[in-house]
Formats: structure tokens, sequence, C-alpha cells
């Protein structure tokens, strides 16, 4: 069964290293995301575990068996294509069957595996249409079909998405899941939007400059994550510089700009320590600022700008330091607040992440660029 | 220019008599001195065709050397595609840096005019200093076989060309879609690629077709009694023009070759224009551990094998074979006579000016009234008439150039006596390299989103203004390119030069003295001559290459 493995897999192109030294391993039937922005590697990974490019050094494994040297064809691999790639000579038919009639297989059974894979997308009514008279999102289950058709057992998906609207991305997302967990297929799906990995992954990795930062479930990643990027990328956070002024069992305080102090979870820390203070938007607490003496991991600030969301509500608010927070809050569950309006924001000491200065500066370590 | 001076043009421009003016004057010459005077020349020597319909022999002969056009054409053309395809496949997908040398190499051809071609063919396969020389005798001599062999080497270059463009152009995901579907490289090219290539595989089939019919000096040189409908033309303007009550014989006939020739090429399009839409390459069957053994290793290493070898052996070496005798005057006293202009070199210097004299005007004729209507079929300015104009424009390529050249000269003789010959010349090179030149720049500008065009006219820009500041700079590459094409054609066309006038270019004067028109040549003045060509031609386009070097690729 198509458990994926990858030792110490590189690629070089000229200069650049798409991919650094990577190892993972991807378990039999799991939906595993790769994401990361623009030219993070991640499509490389992709398609170096299809056999589209060769890796420069490492190995990677589908099963049991070394496939470095194996190509494409003799993979077993589906992958979808970003653009699709659907055959423009042939209608929607010839491309589904298009991997059973090359394997050889008979006609009947090219057939009926055609059926069955129209069936599960729900587009056997449109078999006769050629790519360009189809719909993105009807290419993109045609796409899912064709690679399904081939009867393999590990589907590669890169960015499978990205060319659909809003709505129709939202749908497909948990079609695409549903199907590869119905038909229990290993599925790495490579995407640069966090929200598509988080809703339908087992386990993600986020990728940087080649290099994977970290693997986990979707949970672990918002909860834990172990760098800066990874915290800024998986839902996003405000980054408070300080420095460690004290430590107190578990927790530190940290002296941000301008005296302001606050308590985080230390994390193997040391006193004196240059850090970054990771708190996401929606772990504040906003209240109005009543002039009472505030709580002990508390600071005062003015909103500055609200924004409507629907869902939620978006604060930016100016803290006593000059320092800029965004705060978001449920729309229909908090009181809301106008600009101008003073608030005081606190936040619980586990809620928020700590982490070392980076050598390379805080703005190089989130550059998603 | 100064400033106020382009602005000017630009502000009038804007005029929409003066833009649909400048559009429509393209149309009216394309009418009147592209289109209409063949057609009306055929129709004014109409009752000449009673000449020959009475002889039953020279019908007989006529008919025979249009079969003979049309043979050779589908033969030459349908190899060309089929070594063509390896040895693009090579160059487009192949990994070595020597690919690079190769691909150079494969465009040599081009810069040899085909009647330099013809006779270094002559050498190579007949001579008694070629590959004849280890067989002991001549081993392809004058007739069809060696007729056949010109026309698949001076089309080869054009048919390669087109299909490496096409395998540059397409979208590599197809190909890497099909493999990971399982299917091997070779399954993968034929079902998949050549379905997606097909209308450019098409595409080459028609211009080496097309230019297997047109092609008429070097045919000349290596047809020996052999006969196809240019050289059955020319022969039959040798035998009779000269007589004046032979004149209708020689006129008959060429319009009864020249319509049959019209007639059979346009339907022979139309049937691969139609065909080529309806037909699907066979993709419903694979054979998988077959054609898997066909894609990998020996087999690839076999058809690539091959592939190098018909180019070496059959294009390149018999190509520059001419080099051999140009090389060897160059130690003896022909170098000086031809220098010094002595005895028929005077002629030769003469046509040569001509010839270059005529790429040129071809040239700057087909940039004044191509350019204009290049933009009416890329965008489609006319609606219903672009459309036509679109299929129209190609006419030329699909006349033979002998039949056009003879039905221009019936035209205008008959119309404007007076009009001189360098101009009739000029007419014809115009007519015969001016599809060249709209299809290259129709097909540049097409390129550019037209969201481009109009961003510029949002952000301001006139009509002239948007050509100047975004239309030209992102197509004048292509420009370039179009206008070498023109230059080379026109400098290398024999057939019409000759079905028009007695004026002398290039090529003509080689014809003659291969053909032993001209006492006292010899073969290292033959050879001499087409070296002086090539090395012009070549040194003319290095010097474009160098001008354009870099320009236009964004």
């Amino acid at each position: 069964m198509p458990e994926v493995r990858l030792v110490n897999v590189s690629k070089k192109f000229g200069k650049i290293m798409a991919v650094d030294n990577v190892s993972l391993q991807i378990h039999d039937k799991e939906y595993f995301s790769i994401l990361g922005p623009s030219g993070c590697g991640k499509t490389t990974l992709l398609r170096l575990i299809a056999g589209l490019i060769q890796p420069d050094d490492g190995e990677i494994y589908i099963g049991d068996r070394l496939v470095n040297n194996v190509p494409p064809e003799d993979r077993d691999i589906g992958f979808v294509f970003q653009t699709f790639a659907l055959f423009p000579h042939m209608n929607a038919w010839e491309n589904v069957t298009y991997g059973p009639r090359v394997k050889g297989f008979d006609m009947q059974k090219a057939e009926r595996i055609g059926h069955e894979v129209l069936e599960m997308v729900k587009l056997h009514e449109r078999l006769d249409a050629f790519p360009n008279e189809l719909s993105g999102g009807m290419m993109q289950r045609i796409a899912v079909a064709r690679a399904l058709a081939a009867g393999a057992k590990l589907l590669l998906l890169d960015e499978p998405l990205g060319h659909l609207d809003a709505k129709v991305r939202n749908e497909l997302r948990y079609e695409i899941r549903r199907m590869a967990k119905d038909l229990e297929l290993t599925a790495i799906h490579v995407t640069h939007d966090q929200s598509e990995a988080m809703a339908i992954s087992d386990r993600i990795a986020v990728m940087k400059k080649g290099k994977v930062l970290q693997v986990g479930t979707p949970q672990e990643l918002y909860m834990n994550p172990q760098s800066i990027f990874v915290a800024n990328f998986i839902g996003g956070a405000n980054f408070l510089e300080g420095y460690i002024m004290e430590t107190r069992d578990k927790n530190a305080v940290i002296e941000l700009r301008g005296g302001l102090r606050v308590q985080a979870l230390k994390k193997g820390i040391d006193r004196g320590e240059r850090v970054v203070l990771a708190v996401k938007p929606e772990t504040f607490i906003i209240e109005r600022d009543r002039g009472k003496k505030k709580s002990e991991n508390s600071v005062s600030g003015v909103i500055e700008r609200v924004a409507f969301e629907g869902t939620n509500i978006r604060y930016e608010v100016r803290l006593e330091n000059q320092d800029l927070v965004v705060v978001v809050t449920p729309s229909l569950a908090c009181e809301w607040f106008n600009i101008g309006e003073k608030v005081i924001l606190s936040f619980q000491p586990e809620s928020a992440h700590l982490f070392v200065y980076p050598e390379t500066g805080l703005r190089e370590e989130m550059a998603v660029e | 220019m100064p400033r106020k001076l382009v602005e000017k043009f630009d502000a009038l421009s804007a005029k929409l008599f003066i833009k649909n003016g400048v559009y429509l004057t393209a149309v009216v010459l394309f009418f009147a001195l592209i289109l209409l005077p063949p057609i009306l020349g055929i129709i004014i020597k109409w009752s000449a065709m009673q000449e020959i319909l009475g002889n039953g022999e020279l019908v007989a002969r006529a008919l025979n050397a249009v079969k003979n056009s049309f043979t050779i054409a589908i033969l030459v053309s349908v190899f060309d595609v089929v070594a063509g395809i390896p040895m693009a496949w090579l160059i487009a997908r192949g990994k070595s840096k020597w690919l690079n040398v190769l691909d150079t190499l494969a465009d040599v051809p081009f810069i040899v005019p085909t009647a330099v071609l013809g006779y270094s063919l002559l050498l190579f396969w007949s001579g008694n200093e070629g590959l004849s020389a280890f067989f002991g005798g001549s081993l392809v001599s004058q007739g069809w076989l060696l007729v056949a062999l010109l026309h698949f080497t001076f089309s080869y270059p054009v048919v390669v060309r087109v299909i490496v463009g096409a395998l540059l152009d397409y979208k590599i995901e197809y190909e890497q879609a099909s493999r990971t579907l399982g299917a091997p490289p070779l399954i993968t090219a034929r079902t998949v690629t050549f379905g997606i290539i097909k209308p450019s595989l098409i595409a080459a089939f028609v211009l080496a077709f097309a230019r297997s019919i047109s092609e008429t000096g070097a045919t000349m040189m290596v047809a020996g009694t052999f006969e196809n409908g240019p050289v059955f033309i020319q022969n039959m303007k040798n035998a009779f023009s000269a007589d004046p009550s032979l004149v209708r014989v020689y006129e008959g006939s060429t319009i009864f070759a020249s319509l049959i020739l019209i007639v059979v090429s346009c339907l022979i399009f139309a049937f691969v224009r139609i065909l080529g839409t309806r037909f699907k390459l066979p993709i419903r069957r694979a054979w998988p551990t077959f054609e898997k053994k066909l894609s990998y290793s020996s087999a690839a290493g076999a058809r690539n094998g091959i592939a190098l070898l018909v180019f070496f052996v059959i294009v390149l070496i018999p190509s520059l074979f001419v080099a051999l005798p140009a090389f060897e005057a160059l130690f003896t006293d022909v170098l000086p006579k031809a220098l010094s202009g002595a005895a028929m070199w005077s002629e030769y210097w003469q046509s040569l000016s001509l010839s270059y004299l005529l790429g040129a005007a071809a040239t700057f004729l087909n940039i004044l009234i191509g350019l204009p209507m290049a933009i009416i079929v890329a965008r489609r300015k006319f609606g219903t008439l672009s459309s036509m104009l679109n299929v129209l424009v190609d006419i030329p390529i699909i006349v033979p150039s002998v039949a056009l050249g003879a039905s221009l000269k019936f035209f205008w003789k008959e119309t404007l006596t007076f009009i001189p010959d360098i101009w009739l010349l000029v007419f014809a090179h115009l007519a015969i390299t001016y599809p060249y030149f709209v299809r290259a720049m129709s097909a540049a500008i097409e390129r550019i989103s037209l969201e481009l065009e109009e961003a510029s006219r949002t952000l301001g820009a006139k009509p002239l203004c948007v050509f100047r500041t975004i239309v030209f700079p992102l197509t004048k590459y292509s420009l370039f390119s179009g206008a070498i094409m023109v230059f080379t054609r026109s400098v290398s066309e024999t057939g019409a030069t000759l079905a028009v006038t007695s004026l002398k270019t290039a090529p003509v004067v080689l014809v003659d003295w291969v053909k032993g028109n001209v006492a006292g040549v010899t073969g290292l003045d033959i050879g001499l001559g087409c070296g002086f060509l090539i090395l012009i031609s070549f040194i003319i386009l290095l010097a474009l290459r160098l001008i354009v070097k870099g320009k236009g690729k964004y």
C-alpha cells in the first residue's frame, strides 16, 4: 500500500535550491498537504514524487519500492495539475478513459472504469464535451476523475483548486477529500492556501525556501507553531518584540517596547534573551477601558480601525507603546467597539507563543516571498 | 523624427477616415497587385489554350509533367514530416548542450539559395567528386530521384523549424499528465503530443508541398530530361516564345499547365484542411509493452541516430558540397577573373546586384502593404472580410511560382504594355513573398494580448502611438524575421523570374551556367559563383541577426 517516504531529498535548479534535504513520511491512506508560499518548493517536491523531475540527492520510496529511477508511468500514481492539463483534442470521456487505455486494459474494463469515475464526479451527462466546453469546476472534476481512473492508490494534487472561484473551491475541496477517503487513497495535496490545507488535511507539512519547517495535524500547527514563520502562515499573529526580564516557574515576564510587561510560557528561553511574542488575533480578550485597575496580562490601547467581515469583526488597536495589533472577535457573540474608543486587551500566557528573536530579523523570518 | 511631427501623425491616426484609409489601401493593393493580376492574366490568355488542346502530344506531355509535380511534392512532403519529427523532437526535447549547434546547423540550408543548392546536390550525388566517386559512377543521375532529393533538402529545414516551434510552444504539462496516467513516451507522443500539434504538422506538410510545387531553378539543374510542371513551362518558353508564330503555343501550354497546377493545388489544400480537422490520429488503442520497448534506450538511440544520419547525409553535406569547388577556385586564376568581371562574370555581378536590389524592394514593399494587412487579419478589423482575407493571403503560397509569374506577365503586358520589366519582377517577387510576411506578422500580433493595446488606449495613446510604443516593440523580432524570410525567398526565386522577364537574377545566371547555355564556363566558375552568393547572403543575414539579437524577446 502506498506509504510515501522521502529521505534527504534535494533538488537544485541552477543556483536555486528548490528542495533542500527534505525527509518526510506520508502514511498509507493519509490525506497529506504540503503548504507554503509560492516558490517554497512544494510543487517541485510533488513533481519529484511523481517522477516528472529527478532528485539530485536522496531517496524516494513509494510503498517499499525505491522509485528514483522509475519513470512516471510506472509509479502507479494519479496526478491532478493546477491547470488541469485536460487533453484539448479529446472529449471528457476520452480524457477519463485515457489511463486505462494506455495501460492496455481491455475495452470493456476501460469503459466500466470510465463510467464509475464519471459517476463519482457526477459528470456523466457531459461525457461528450471537450475541455473548452466545460466550466472550471467541471474541468477540475474531470481532471480528478481521469487521475482516479488510472486505478492508482496514490493521488498527487498540485494546487488543484487554484484556478477556481472561491465558492466552487470551497465545495470541491471537501469533495476531493471525501473521494480520496472513500477510495482509501493516499493523497498528497499541494497548496498555498492555509485555510484549504487546514480544512481537509490529516497532516500538513509547512515549507519555506525548500525546507520543511514543521509537520503536524492542523490543530498542532495552529496551537503549537514551532517557528515564527509557521505562526504567521497558519492563521496569522501579532508579533511583539521584547526582552525576558524574569522567569517564574513555567512563565517568562517579557518587557515590550515602551516598558509594557506581559507574560507567556517561557519554553526554555533564558532571562535577558531578546524575544518575539506571537499572539493570534482571536486569542485577545477585548474590553472597554473603564479606568479600573488592569489585570496582570493586559495592555491598553485605542481602536484605530474597524472592519466588519461578516462572521468576525477585525479591530486594529494602537497600544500605549505605539505598537499596532490586530484583534478579531466573533461578531455575534461579543460586544462591538467604535473607532477612538479606549480598550484593554488581555490574553492567557499559555495562548501566546514565545520565540527567540531571529538572527536574520523578524521581517525576513516572516517573509513569504 | 521631431517630436511635434510624431505627435501630429499620432493625432491624424485617431481620425477614422485616415485609419480606415490606411487599412483599405492595404486591402486594395493586395487585390490589385497580388491576388487579381494572376487570375486575370489567365483569363486574358484563355483563348490561347486552343493551341494546345488540339495537340494531343503536348497535352499528354503537360499532364505528365503536372502529375510528376504532384507525385514528387506529396512524396517529399510526407518524407519531410516523417523525417522531420524525430529531428525536431531531438532538438526540442533533447538535453545535450550540442543540440544548440545542431539547431543552428538545421538552418544552414536556409541561407543557401535554392539554385546553389541544386548545383551543390548535382555535384554531391552525381558529380565525379561527390559521393559518386566512391561508387565508380554517378550514384544518382539527373532525373526524378535527384529532383525528389533536392526538394527534400530545401524543404526539410522549414518542416523541422515549424515542428520545433510547435513542440516548444505547447504546454509540456499535457505530456506530463499522460506520463502520470501510465503512458510511456511513445504512446504519449502518439496520442497526446501529435494530436495537439496536428495543426503545425499540417502546416509543415503544406509548406513543404508548396515549396516543392513552386521550385523551378534548382529543379531545372537536376532534372535532366525529367519534366515537372515548372520545368515543362520553362521548356515551352525556351522552345516557342522566341518565334512569334509559335508564341501562342507557349502561352497556351503555360496557361494549361498553370491552371491545372493551381486548381489541383487548391483542391489538395482544401482537402488537407478538411481532412486535417476531421482526421483523428489513432488514439483509441495502445500496446504498452511493445511501445514501451520502443520508447527507451536502444530504440530511442536508433531513432536519434537515423534522424541525424538523414540530416547530415541527405541535407547538410549535400547542401554545402558546393563549398569544395568554390574553395578550390580561390587558388586558381578563376578568382582574379571573377573579381575583374571578365567574360561571363560581368553578367554575374550585374545579376547579383539585381537580385539583392529586388530582395530589398520586395522586403520594403512587404513591410509597407503587408503590415496593415497583418493587423487587419490578426485583429479582425473588418469582421467577415478579415476572415476572408485571412484565407486569401495564403493563396500565393499554394500557387506554383512559375504559374504565378507567367500569369502576372500576361496580365501586366496586356494591360500596361509600357510597364518596364523590372517592375514586373518586383510585383512577382512581392506576390510570392507576401504571404510569408503577413503570416509571420499576424501571428506575432495575435500573440500580443489585446488588453495591452487597450491599456495603452485608456492611458491616452492614439492608434499610431499604440503601434509605435506597444505593438512594434513587442513584434519587432518577428518583423525582422519576416523581413529576412522575404529577402532570402526573393533572392532564391527563379521560376517566376524566368517566367516574367528576360532580366537575369543571380540564380537565373547560375542555372544558365549549369545548363551549359553559356560558353567557357567551368565547374570552378560555377562553384565560385555559388560561393559568392552564399557568402553575401550569409553576411547580410548575419548582419540582420546581429541587429535584432536579443531584441523583442519578452
